[in-house]
């Protein structure tokens, strides 16, 4: 048994594999097609799931109510289609933003003297591994009508003789903005960096040589090959942003709803499994379909498993 | 043409986004240290020291710590350490096992074929595609589910009944840890130069030493690395653990995120100060064996 497992390397390869393969089958696939069989169930009054097969709870998803009746145009209520596109607005916006900030870091640090760069980069993972909540905490701080923001605007504004009245920035579209650019901002700057690191110093010196100024030489050499590094940036941005819900929890209150806050309460406070089920499966699609045309336009990036 | 040459509108922008990065760290620094205990406002250090904390109104007008006062109050706060323990047995447990399993499923992967290799390798990235809550409430509806079957079938009562607890949450730690032991040990063990393995085999050592001799001292940085990000990633996980804790699994992320949302005193930030300064010096040691490690391989 023993000697005949010794030479089959396809059975050895197996059995190598099996712990991960199996543990990841039971905790990662099982749950997802449990949720997709929740999804088509309906809620029983205790909270219970009932396994029937009906496709309410994506119907009232896209704002048609079952208990309607027909042919009557008011019943339509796009407050959870609504959600949705608040969602995957703002996960556009934040991966925009935080492009724009990681970029021209992500290249000081490429550019910087090879002694220096451990130093820039370790100041980047700093606020990287610091724990999620106490980030989004921090903000919470700064943008409260007494916070940090409105203390140094009211005095600047009265060096400038300006009238000017605290305000409150908390708990609003703006600051779960601001929170989401904060904490996904690392998640983009190490991958730029690690594919801007990369690119031969004697391109430049070619692309100079050939006559082309420092723009043409941004636009023609270092931006297209640092292009898989903004790529893996993006996926390792906009999923998370569209699946959080801590930032809008705390930083937008009960004002910024995003479709986490939606799943998260019909599992915690609204006890609807199946809803909640229906809508992160919705999740699940509209992130996938928006990775795999980004990632099949611009390629997959390698730099996605930086340490 | 100086390859470390940079304009300057690439230096003032990355100054900006520096001061970005650190300036809500250091007002969470500050005001840990802070006189007022609604912690609305600064008010101002906490002046003297004193055998008992004396108090006017919410400030703190003296304490046995003195400017430290809040750190003194978090040492005896039972729910804290608590909770950092909690978090401390789940991160161990889970990085030992995921670590272990992970780098077997990396060396199947890398060296041998077998039928299931394509699934195995595709289900290393689910974790990366998918949104965490989306894992999260999954798991969470497979536990419960399965539980309540259980304690149904075999008539549990009290506390035979099965619960979420360490356990759930440990097991879906390591579900989420283990594709990036995995993806971290498969690119150390791309690099790898076979024919060290050759020579050892071609000197008469058999497979098992070979590997125990050549391979795993080889790899063991990668290894190391991977369970490091492992270890810092179930540390940090808040989503996850949102959904998988019960009673008495609280951990470090849920305590403060519970916190938040009711009265916040500066104790909250002397938290999360002790916390930043604990990453400060892990990454700091990363950084050297990183920095150890590749100046020995070059």
């Amino acid at each position: 048994m023993l000697q005949r497992l010794r030479e089959n390397k396809s059975a050895q390869g197996t059995l190598l594999a099996l712990p991960t393969t199996v543990w990841l089958f039971v905790l990662l696939i099982i749950p997802l097609i449990l949720t997709l069989i929740v999804s088509f169930g309906r809620r029983s009054p205790d909270g219970n799931v009932i396994y029937t097969f009906t496709l309410d709870n994506y119907i009232r998803l896209f704002g048609y109510s079952t208990a309607c009746p027909d042919a009557q145009a008011s019943c339509y209520d796009p407050l959870y289609v609504n959600i949705l596109g608040r969602s995957l607005s703002l996960a556009f916006n934040t991966t925009l933003f935080v492009i724009t900030l990681a970029y021209p870091l992500a290249y000081f640090i490429a550019r910087a003297h090879p002694k220096q760069r451990n130093i820039y980069l370790f100041m980047v993972l700093i606020p990287l591994w610091t724990n999620f909540v106490i980030r989004v905490y921090a903000w919470m701080m700064l943008l409260r009508k007494e916070g940090a923001i409105n203390i140094i605007i009211g005095w600047v504004m009265n060096l400038l003789n300006i009238p000017f009245t605290p305000f409150e920035m908390l708990y609003t579209p703006g600051a779960v903005l601001v929170g989401m650019v904060y904490e996904f901002l690392p998640f983009m700057i190490l991958p730029i960096y690690t594919s801007l690191e990369k690119i031969d110093v004697s391109l430049y010196e070619a692309a100079a040589d050939l006559g082309a100024n420092s723009i043409k030489t941004f636009l023609r050499v270092t931006l297209p090959l640092s292009m898989p590094g903004v790529v893996a940036g993006t996926i390792l941005v906009f999923i998370p942003v569209m699946g959080t819900f801590i930032v809008s929890d705390i930083l937008g209150g009960r004002q910024v709803i995003l479709v986490g806050n939606l799943i998260q309460r019909q599992f915690l406070d609204a006890r609807d499994p199946t809803f909640g089920s229906a809508a992160s499966l919705i999740l699940m699609v509209m992130t996938l379909i928006v990775t795999y045309f980004y990632t099949r336009k611009f390629g997959f990036g390698e730099e996605i498993v930086v340490g | 043409m100086n390859p470390f040459r940079r304009s300057p509108f690439v230096i003032a922008a990355t100054v900006l986004v520096y001061f970005f990065l650190y300036a809500p760290i250091v007002g969470l620094i500050l005001y840990s240290f802070n006189a007022s205990r609604t912690n609305v406002t600064f008010e101002g250090f906490i002046p003297a020291y004193s055998e008992n904390v004396v108090m006017d109104g919410s400030l703190v007008k003296s304490s046995p710590c003195g400017p430290f006062h809040w750190y003194c109050d978090l040492a005896k706060n039972n729910d804290v350490t608590e909770a950092a323990g909690n978090t401390l047995t789940i991160a161990f447990t889970a990085t030992i096992i995921s670590t272990i399993i992970g780098t077997m499923a990396a060396l199947a992967l890398q060296r041998y074929n077998f039928k299931m290799k394509p699934f195995s390798q595709l289900s290393l990235y689910i974790p990366i595609v998918i949104p965490e809550i989306v894992m999260g409430i999954g798991i969470l509806t497979l536990f419960s589910q399965f539980f309540g079957w259980v304690n149904e079938t075999f008539n549990l009562v009290g506390d035979g009944r099965l619960s979420l607890g360490i356990a759930t949450v440990t097991m879906s730690h390591i579900a989420f840890m283990v594709p990036f032991v995995t993806l971290v040990v498969q690119a150390r063990l791309q690099g790898f130069d076979k024919s060290y393995e050759e020579a050892a085999m071609d000197l008469g050592a058999n497979e098992w030493t070979t590997f125990r001799r050549v391979t795993f001292p080889m790899i063991l940085p990668g290894i190391m690395s991977g369970a490091l990000l492992a270890f810092t990633l179930s540390l940090d996980d808040f989503v996850i653990t949102f959904f998988t804790n019960g009673p008495g699994s609280t951990t470090l992320p849920i305590y403060v995120y519970g916190l938040l949302r009711r009265i916040i005193t500066p104790q909250v930030n002397a938290l999360s100060t002790v916390w930043i300064l604990v990453v400060f010096f892990a990454v700091l040691a990363l950084q050297i064996l990183q920095n150890r490690d590749s100046k020995q391989h070059s």
